[in-house]
């Protein structure tokens, strides 16, 4: 199993760790998942996203080539810029979700799912030309800090002012020798930034955040309640090859004119909706269990993606992919083993507090 | 944490305290800190009786959902109330304020562990 040059840090700091696409990651740390998901929701927490992989897409007329490969909108995409899309199949369906950053004119920095990596180079090495496309991973590392404390943690490491960084926006910069990218994204709904940077730095830049008060380290499990709670969609639980963008819900995204692959079938919902739900108390559901036409039955109108305790709200929260005559429903019944569970019909994000978008300057 | 000695154990990794007649149940130490943080609890209502490792009840966490099963014959005559409204009591003390139910002992106890031979079955 792969491991990120984080590895022994988590190991020496009893992390438990899991296997996730490939790589054993950390998952929690001493504290747990609920610690460190409330303390990423009210002050700053650093998440090891190594497994992350990145690509350099450059090269004459890469911009051309790239619009038609993916679903992003570049003609709005000013250099400093980064925005997120697909990477679709013929059929509309999704390879990978990725965010794509505008370097430089042809220049672009591609960052998608570990899990993914591979079936996504491919498909960009024939659709953009295999000289116009590196995988860098081997070289790079990444670390999330996330919460409303981020950006006070970052000026005090850095000494530098961000709050001009606006939302989606990224800039370079030095540290101890380093050139980072420091982005204003993430995946918790909460102010914060992810720091690309070369794989020597990780640690350095890792154990520096930390000393930084109130940091502390976040494993996969708090960022995977936390990124559900703000109804973000996780490849091959929202998104995967068998849905459409549109049945993902998530067809408001797909702005650009370009003629890119998969575009017209992207926006259509062929047989199943991605619904928002909420339970009716603590117990939940998980990826796979169904959805059920009425208390009692057998039959079922769909499947859960994602499912889980919203440790910031206090009941269940789930994500289904539900028969299109069904979805218009209000009320849906869950079977977790023999149980059944009601549900209702909400809208993401479930949790509506976080500081992701807050304007600073 | 140690496995306290007056108590029985399941392989399944619940433990009984036994109490003339009666007995305490919850899940053990290693349990719990397998589970991670627990966020949800489901137990049996007084009056309904087991049989010795029938499934008695679930405890989820945020990343995983398990079944508890019954130690020993009985009836039901108390629930944690507490514990269901406040799961983290489980993690906190698995021992202690966070016990699960009482039962009323109906036949033997056979088949469980003391602590040490527990603590040969607690490998993740």
């Amino acid at each position: 199993m792969l491991q990120t040059p984080l590895y022994e840090w988590h190991k020496a700091h009893n992390a438990k760790t899991a296997p996730f696409a490939g790589w054993d990651m950390p998952i929690q740390y001493e504290e747990g998942i609920l610690a460190e998901h409330a303390h990423t929701r009210e002050n700053a927490s650093v998440f090891d996203i190594c497994h992350m992989a990145q690509f350099v897409a450059k090269g004459q007329g890469v911009t051309e080539l790239l619009k038609k490969a993916i679903s992003h909108n570049l003609d709005t995409l000013a250099v400093g810029k980064c925005r997120y899309g697909f990477l679709l199949t013929e059929q509309g369906t999704v390879i990978d979700d990725l965010i794509v950053y505008h370097l430089d004119t042809d220049h672009y920095f591609l960052v998608v799912n570990a899990g993914c990596a591979e079936k996504d180079f491919l498909a960009l090495q024939e659709r953009l030309g295999k000289e116009n496309i590196e995988n860098i991973s081997p070289k790079s590392g990444k670390i999330d800090l996330q919460g409303p404390k981020s950006l006070e943690v970052l000026e005090k490491l850095t000494k530098q002012n961000f709050h001009d960084l606006k939302y989606f926006s990224f800039t370079h910069i030095e540290y101890k020798g380093h050139k980072i990218l420091v982005s204003r994204t993430g995946y918790t709904g909460e102010l914060g930034y992810e720091l690309y940077c070369p794989k020597e730095a990780v640690l350095t830049l890792w154990e520096d955040l930390l000393a930084v008060d109130p940091v502390k380290p976040a494993g996969l499990g708090a960022r995977d309640t936390l990124r559900l709670e703000c109804g973000l969609a996780l490849y091959g639980h929202e998104l995967n090859e068998e849905h459409t963008v549109a049945e993902s819900a998530l067809d408001g995204m797909l702005t650009s004119e370009a003629d890119y692959i998969g575009k017209e079938q992207a926006k259509i919902v062929k047989n199943e909706i991605l619904v928002p739900l909420k339970l009716e108390g603590r117990r939940t559901v998980r990826n796979g269990d169904l959805v059920i036409k009425e208390a009692g039955s057998s039959e079922a109108i769909g499947t859960v993606a994602s499912g889980s305790f919203a440790p910031s709200l206090g009941y269940a929260v789930a994500f289904a992919f539900v028969k299109k005559e069904y979805a218009d429903r209000e009320n849906f019944v869950l079977k977790a083993g023999r149980s059944e569970i009601a549900a209702q019909k909400t809208s993401a994000p479930f949790y509506t507090k976080g500081t992701a978008r807050i304007k600073l300057s | 944490m140690k496995n306290p000695e007056n108590l029985l154990y399941a392989e399944s990794h619940e433990w009984l305290k036994v109490e003339g007649g009666e007995g305490v149940i919850g899940i053990t130490d290693f349990a719990q800190d397998s589970l991670g943080d627990i966020t949800f609890i489901e137990l049996p209502q007084v009056g309904e009786k087991f049989t010795q490792g029938q499934e008695m009840g679930t405890v989820e966490s945020v990343k995983a959902a398990s079944d508890i099963y019954m130690p020993c014959d009985c009836e039901v005559i108390a629930v944690n109330e507490e514990a269901v409204n406040n799961p983290e009591l489980v993690n906190k003390d698995p021992y202690g304020s966070g016990w699960l139910i009482r039962v009323s002992i109906q036949g033997a106890t056979d088949g469980l562990l003391n602590a040490q031979d527990y603590a040969g079955k607690c490998v993740h």
